[in-house]
């Protein structure tokens, strides 16, 4: 049913056409609607035999999930931003072991400076910890990666993260295709755990291993993530013959059959990504763009494949890398190995910061004269850092960074190139 | 001729005798049902006051289950001792997730067992004092305030003995650890710090909330059992001595715990909704020279300046006026 609604309620809807059973809820920024959304039709009796917990944290949110899929619940909750470092441990305990939990991150910010906006810093900080990372383009991709993570998460017994960028997709209003019920029944069988909390098959989950067998237990996480690969194509296909659209999948190159310039990216940025590759193509640039809409796995070998043959590669990331660069070209370059080609990393959106179409296209301009450096900050107001670098070195007590660059901007930090 | 009535304290241990009792009233352990839950073979010290513990808790609250119990245990030495890949001295369904999380585990187990309608299987979840009153008391407190239906047992030996003795928020003024050495004009644990799990449980108004020691083990069943009753949240905070951490003799461990009853420094007693309803009265009071002497954490006390002591002396005399602890 076609729907205009917010991205976090097309989220919600998603998620409780999975039929989740133990619901977690804490409020964050910019993630809450989702929650919210869930909690009223729990309230409602909408959505049926499924325990929503107001919990204390989101540690307590993830650890109350832990304990529901290993007593055989499928479970579900949702954060974004401090809320995920805040339950950092429990994310890599959910992986470690094995237990198929979906969790919404509403993508944003991580402080300090405190900033509810939309980057990927938080999901990129626990990109290792052993979850699929599955990032959504539009809202209606939103809403179906759900089905497919619960799909590719209870397959695999490995949790699985689906990535919305916040604001920009969870409080945005689109038309959204609502799947049938029965539809989402017949793709999704009822939860059927590999491990399971039982009085009548006692097991012991979670105890403590010694170097003997440690690295192998992580070896059969990394092997889940190789399964992934091959799995997170297929339920996208399957996906895409029952409902009729396609949605997810590893990669999802455009225009990229003769482009000198491929521009890579993660999530909703995409869109303004292909205004400008068909406005430049339009002007008679051989330039196209990569969506990785799965950033854990990384699918190595679908991105060599589509960026082989151009000259050069502009990564944008919404996600710094601090002393380093971007965690994407990390995955981009690996998949380049041994290919000689330039290969540009571009910061940009960070804390909301609009990542505008000229921008992008200027960005682009500069890259086909060479002229872009290897790693950039998109719009960067150079003369703000300069002056608190001078102001730092002239001055021992220099004072907070973040309130000394307000001051220099002037006014409340609401401009918008 | 006039009854007289009798007690049933076997001479010198002061321990309530099984074998005086009706076989209705003997203890869990000491029939031949018992489940062994938490079976022989673990890894825990010579005079382990925890493994003890969790024994007589576990069997008592699978007995009270009918067998239908699941638990969470927070990191801290019952779970390294108990499950050491590939082996685990567990016989019922067993889940170690974090340290801090135990209680929110719990929670999820028990939320899990509502939607499936497993109505007959109970949940229980445990950890140190360290994994209870630090660092998972977040996890904790919100599973009282919500009242969730698991009982949460804490076995309190007073530091983080895993991780090589050092002080939590349950440590006692006055003892050493690995970080509140003996050492300076203030020695050991500074005193006016810590706080006190059950009485914090009950300001939660959860519906039963108990303390018990090793040195009672009938006692502890008995409240096991009435806990396993009730639903909602519940917590039995569990006195467990450590030789190691405290420095006492391993067959020092059932005296050390008596002595800490007997002296006020751990009193007895059950509450429900918030208000007490019971408490065991001492029925020997001894000085808590008693109790500190058999333990090296506390050597330091004993020099020439007593003041520790003292002020120890009035933390156990306070203990005895609040709680009602004076036998009548």
């Amino acid at each position: 049913m076609l729907q205009q609604i917010e991205g976090s309620r097309a989220v919600a809807l998603g998620v409780a056409l999975c039929r989740p059973e133990v619901i977690c809820a804490y409020p964050i920024t910019p993630q809450t609607h989702i929650v919210e959304a869930l909690g009223e039709m729990v309230k409602k009796g909408e959505l049926e035999n499924c325990e929503y917990i107001n919990v204390e944290s989101e540690f307590a949110a993830l650890s109350v999930s832990i304990g529901a899929s290993a007593a055989g619940a499928r479970s579900y909750t949702a954060t974004a931003s401090q809320g995920l470092l805040y339950m950092a441990e429990a994310v890599y305990n959910a992986a470690g072991l094995g237990l198929p939990i979906v969790m919404t991150i509403g993508n944003r910010a991580i402080g300090a400076p405190i900033n509810i906006w939309n980057d990927h810093s938080d999901s990129m900080a626990l990109r290792d910890a052993g979850w699929i990372q599955l990032y959504a383009e539009t809202n209606q991709e939103a809403l179906d990666l759900h089905i497919q993570a619960f799909r590719l998460a209870e397959a695999l017994s490995c949790p699985v993260m689906v990535c919305v960028d916040g604001f920009i997709l969870t409080h945005a209003y689109e038309r959204i295709e609502v799947p049938d019920a029965k539809a989402v029944d017949e793709f999704l069988p009822p939860f059927e755990p590999v491990q399971v909390l039982d009085c009548d098959d006692p097991v012991s989950i979670g105890a403590m291993v010694g170097p003997e067998a440690f690295m192998e237990v992580k070896y059969l996480q990394h092997h889940k993530q190789i399964r992934a690969l091959e799995l997170i194509p297929a339920i996208a296909d399957e996906f895409s013959k029952k409902f009729g659209r396609q949605s997810g999948g590893l990669v999802k190159p455009y225009r990229i059959e003769d482009a000198e310039t491929i521009v890579v990216a993660l999530g909703s940025v995409n869109g303004t990504i292909k205004d400008v590759v068909d406005e430049m193509r339009r002007e008679g640039h051989l330039i196209g763009s990569l969506a990785i809409a799965s950033f854990r796995p990384f699918p190595l070998k679908e991105a060599r494949s589509a960026l082989e043959k151009a000259k050069r590669v502009v990564v944008i990331e919404k996600s710094l890398s601090v002393g380093l660069g971007g965690p994407l070209s990390d995955g981009v370059r690996k998949s380049l190995s041994g290919i000689a080609m330039k290969g540009h990393t571009v910061i940009a959106g960070l804390g909301g910061r609009a990542i505008t179409g000229k921008s992008l296209k200027d960005l682009f301009l500069k890259a086909e004269r060479n002229e872009l450096e290897l790693l950039n900050f998109l719009d960067l107001d150079w003369k703000i850092v300069n002056q608190q670098i001078d102001r730092e070195r002239e001055t021992r007590r220099s004072g907070p960074i973040a309130e000394n660059i307000l001051k220099s901007i002037g006014t409340v930090a609401s401009r918008i190139a | 001729m006039s009854l007289q009535p009798v007690k049933f304290y076997q001479t010198g241990t002061f321990t309530v005798g099984n074998r005086l009792l009706d076989e209705s009233m003997r203890a869990v352990q000491a029939n031949m049902t018992r489940t062994n839950s938490l079976n022989s073979g673990h890894r825990a010290c010579q005079g382990c006051g925890e493994a003890l513990g969790a024994r007589y808790a576990i069997d008592a609250a699978m007995r009270a289950a009918k067998n239908r119990l699941i638990a969470a245990n927070a990191t801290g030495c019952l779970e390294v001792f108990s499950t050491p890949y590939p082996e685990t001295s567990w016989q019922i369904p067993w889940m170690h997730s974090v340290f801090a999380n135990a209680a929110s585990v719990a929670t999820g187990i028990a939320a899990a067992l509502k939607v499936k309608k497993k109505n007959d299987v109970r949940v229980i979840a445990q950890g140190g004092d360290g994994g209870t009153t630090d660092i998972g008391f977040a996890c904790l407190s919100g599973m009282f305030e919500r009242n969730d239906d698991v009982l949460y047992i804490c076995y309190d030996n007073e530091a983080y003995m895993n991780t090589g003795v050092q002080r939590s928020s349950a440590t006692p003024p006055g003892a050493r650890t690995a970080t509140t050495p003996a050492v300076g004009p203030h020695p050991g644990n500074p005193f006016g710090t810590g706080k006190n799990l059950p009485l914090i449980a009950m300001a939660h108004q959860i519906p039963y909330v108990a303390t018990a020691s090793i040195a009672n083990l009938h006692d502890l069943e008995a409240k096991v059992e009435k806990a396993m009753g009730i639903r909602g949240a519940r917590y039995i905070h569990i006195y467990v001595p450590c030789p190691l951490g405290w420095g006492s003799l391993p067959s020092d461990t059932m005296k050390v715990a008596r002595l800490a009853v007997e002296s006020g420094l751990f009193p007895l007693f059950e509450a429900e909704h918030g208000e007490i309803t019971s408490r065991i009265p001492i029925r020997r009071k001894v000085p808590v020279e008693e109790y500190l002497k058999l333990q090296r954490r506390f050597a330091h006390l004993f020099g020439e300046d007593r003041t520790a002591i003292r002020m120890i002396q009035e933390i156990a005399d306070r203990n005895i006026a609040k709680f009602g602890l004076e036998e009548k």
